[in-house]
This record gives structure tokens, C-alpha cells and sequence, in this order.
């Protein structure tokens, strides 16, 4: 039997959707973990990693910070999704929509887009006030914000506003052989 | 004093008549999870938490408010009573409008850490985002509904503590509120004294300091049982 090749590196993604971008930092602060990672996998998507902007093919793990708040966001969960072994819900965002989320308390939650847009661009501006238009160029925003499991399967989720550089590194590493991780306890769990 | 034995996870225990299953599971150090539940105050059963399996009753029970009786199997923790309680505290979530990482009570949060309790990794349900008020018109603290899950301690506190009864449950179904004095606005309420007892047991952010900001807030949870043992034993903690 011929030797086998050397194993192939994991293929990484992080996405940033609707959300403040903490999510990616608590990331940047695992530290000389990070090279650790590098050694493990090749970051094929990510805001923070990469400079690509179509998300690739046959990627093993995606971490998805963020709601899904716009036609961009919908539109990459859908894309991930199918091109994504295995996706993790990555912060509080994701997970439970946070605070993007908190649009959906106006105009009970209808049309939240329309109430937002008309707040912050007419009733709070002076008298040159407009909603913003621009098609194909600035994503029209979903009525509703959603948390991601609300538009695609989800095969882990991983809380905190953002999750501790140490969760992230809880999580990521039985990945890294194979195995999934213990999502129990304060330490892996805790929303906020 | 008459004592009843009963058996908790096959373990034998040992109450006096009258103690609720709670205080029985307790004994046998069974950790049976708790929200509303609050020493020194009434229990309520509001919160479902605390649900556990009697043999032979055919439904599950609350223990804070069933009575512990001669002969009893309770079974604390089976697969269907974690499903159950993990169901209760999504719905709990999704109920209200529970945004943890701007809350005033993040950090000191009952909710928060019963999420950890019950394993909620998500909410299986939809968070509904329901209208609902916020009452600062009373000048030291303030009153979010967002984040009220109706344990209704503080209407038990204000009531059995501190006697004023400022406080009640206005509404029915999805639509209970707390509502204070003639269902009016806090701070027009005569009968508050400010003792602030409520908000040191409200559970999450829905009472709170006004000085209070995000993760900020130090509730006092203790508080009922040490004033209910020295008024009625004469005893206070420190004797």
C-alpha cells in the first residue's frame, strides 16, 4: 500500500455579518495561539486572515460572528452554508441576534428595516434628511434581524458578547483533531 | 418534632413534617435548579425550574410548593426534567427582551447564569421582541419590563418583608406586567417606601439602581431570609 500523503490542513473561515467586529478581535487575541492555528489550518476566508472576497469552496470550519441583518448577510449564510462543513454560531450575535437584534422591538418586529431607516435618517436628521438609496451598492436591510440558526443549519454555537479568547480556543481545538468540544459550564456557555 | 423519609435519586432522606420536596432535594444535595425561588419568601412555583418526578403522580411537580410526604421517589434529573428545564429557560429568553451584553444585571444575573445551568448553548425558539416599557419615574430606581420574567419576588418581598405591597401582577397570559400601586407609575406610588429590597432580589435587570450601568448592578439576594429568622427567631445571622 502506498504511503499515504501527508494530511491536508484544515480550511478555516471566520465571517463577519451583523456584528460590532468584537467577536474578530477576541480571535486576534488568541495570541501565539494564532500561530499554533497556522501551523494547523490555512485561513481561506476572513476579514482579519485573508484579503478574498468570494467565499471558497470546501472550507471544513467557519466561525460566523454576527446576525443576519441584510440581503449581504442573508446571501453569505446561504453560500457558507453550502460550501462549509462545519459551521459555528460564534458570539452573541450569531447566536441570539444581540444587539442588532434590538431593531426588532420597533414597528413590533414587522418591518423593523422601514422603522430603523426612517428613525435615524429622517426623524433625528436636520431639514437635507433622506433614506438612503443605492441599489446594488448599499445592502437593503431584512425587516426583520435574525439570529443565523434562523436561516441555516448551525452544528455549533459558541456565546459571549464577545466569547473569550480562551472559549475560542476551547472550541477550536478538539476541532482541529476531529473532535467536538464540551459546550457545558460558565467557561464554554455564558451569554454576555 | 414528626419527620417523614422519603427517597430522591435512591438516595434515603430524612425531612421534618411538613418541609416542602424542595428543602428535600436539598437534603439529599440533589441541586435542583431555582428562580423564583427565594429564601425567606412564599414560595410561588412561577418559574417551573424546579419541576421534579414523584413516581406514581403521572405529571411533574413543582418542588418549592409540593409538600414532602412519607415514602416519596423523586427523581430529579432525568433526560425528560433537563429537556424541560432547558425548554423553560429558551422560552424565558424568548419571551422578553433579554440582550445580556447592555444589561444593567450582566454578570449578576440569575437568568444568565441558569442558561449555563440548563445547557442553552441557543433558543430553539423565536425570540418574540415584545413592546414593553420602561418605568423611571421613581427618583433611586427603575423598573424594565424588557427584562422582568415575572418570578414576581419583588411583589413578594415589598408584600411579606417589607409590608408596603406596592407591588402586583396586572394583565393575563402574554400580557402580565408588574404593575406598581393602582397600576401607576412607580414614583407616584405612595406606599414605596424606597427600601429598595425588591431590586436587591429582582433576579435579572428588570429593577435596578439608577446608578447602576451596564454590569454594574449588586443585587442582594440574602436579604428576606436573615430579616425573616431575626423577626421570627429572634436571631440574627451574626448571633
Amino acid at each position: 500500500m502506498p504511503p499515504s500523503p501527508p494530511a491536508a490542513k484544515l480550511r478555516l473561515a471566520t465571517v463577519w455579518l451583523a456584528g460590532c467586529s468584537g467577536c474578530h478581535m477576541s480571535f486576534l487575541d488568541l495570541d501565539e495561539f494564532l500561530f499554533d492555528l497556522a501551523e494547523k489550518v490555512d485561513v481561506v476566508f476572513s476579514p482579519v486572515g485573508t484579503d478574498v472576497k468570494i467565499y471558497p469552496e470546501n472550507v471544513d470550519i467557519a466561525l460566523v460572528e454576527g446576525a443576519v441583518a441584510n440581503v449581504d448577510n442573508l446571501e453569505l449564510a446561504l453560500q457558507l452554508r453550502q460550501r462549509t462543513a462545519l459551521v459555528i454560531s460564534f458570539g452573541d450575535c450569531a447566536v441570539t441576534a444581540n444587539v442588532p437584534g434590538l431593531r426588532n422591538l420597533l414597528d413590533g418586529g414587522h418591518d423593523s428595516a422601514k422603522a430603523v431607516l426612517e428613525r435615524g435618517y429622517l426623524e433625528l436628521a436636520d431639514a437635507t434628511g433622506q433614506l438612503p438609496f443605492a441599489p446594488g451598492i448599499v445592502p437593503e436591510l431584512l425587516p426583520r434581524v435574525l439570529p443565523l440558526h434562523e436561516v441555516i443549519p448551525v452544528d455549533l454555537y459558541l456565546p459571549g458578547c464577545p466569547p473569550s479568547a480562551e472559549r475560542i480556543r476551547e472550541a477550536i481545538t478538539p476541532l482541529l483533531a476531529g473532535e467536538r468540544p464540551v459546550q457545558e459550564g460558565s467557561a464554554m456557555l455564558r451569554f454576555g | 418534632m414528626s419527620v417523614v423519609t422519603l427517597s430522591v435519586n435512591g438516595q434515603d432522606v430524612a425531612v421534618p413534617a411538613g418541609a416542602s420536596l424542595l428543602e428535600a432535594t436539598r437534603a439529599a444535595e440533589a441541586n435542583v435548579p431555582t428562580l423564583c425561588h427565594l429564601e425567606g419568601l412564599t414560595p410561588v412555583s412561577a418559574c417551573r425550574l424546579c419541576l421534579v418526578e414523584v413516581e406514581g403522580s403521572g405529571k411533574l411537580l413543582p418542588a418549592c410548593s409540593t409538600a414532602a410526604a412519607e415514602g416519596m421517589v423523586v427523581h430529579t434529573h432525568t433526560p425528560q426534567l433537563r429537556e424541560v428545564r432547558r425548554m423553560t429557560v429558551e422560552l424565558i429568553f424568548a419571551e422578553g427582551n433579554h440582550v445580556c451584553a447592555v444589561c444593567v444585571a450582566n454578570t449578576h444575573c440569575e437568568l444568565q447564569d441558569m442558561a449555563v445551568t440548563v445547557g442553552m448553548d441557543h433558543s430553539r425558539f423565536p425570540y418574540q421582541y415584545p413592546q414593553r416599557s420602561v418605568d423611571a419615574s421613581h427618583p433611586q430606581f427603575t423598573l424594565d419590563h424588557n427584562r422582568c420574567i415575572l418570578c414576581t419576588r419583588c411583589v413578594r418581598v415589598c408584600d411579606e418583608i417589607e409590608g408596603a405591597h406596592v407591588w402586583d401582577i396586572g394583565s393575563r397570559g402574554g400580557q402580565c406586567h408588574i404593575v406598581a400601586g393602582l397600576d401607576e407609575p412607580w414614583g407616584q406610588v405612595q406606599a414605596c417606601t424606597s427600601c429598595g429590597k425588591c431590586v436587591d432580589v429582582c433576579p435579572t435587570g428588570a429593577l435596578f439602581r439608577n446608578s447602576d450601568t451596564t454590569a454594574e448592578k449588586q443585587p442582594n439576594t440574602t436579604l428576606p431570609a436573615l430579616l425573616r429568622t431575626a423577626r421570627e427567631q429572634r436571631r440574627w445571622h451574626n448571633q
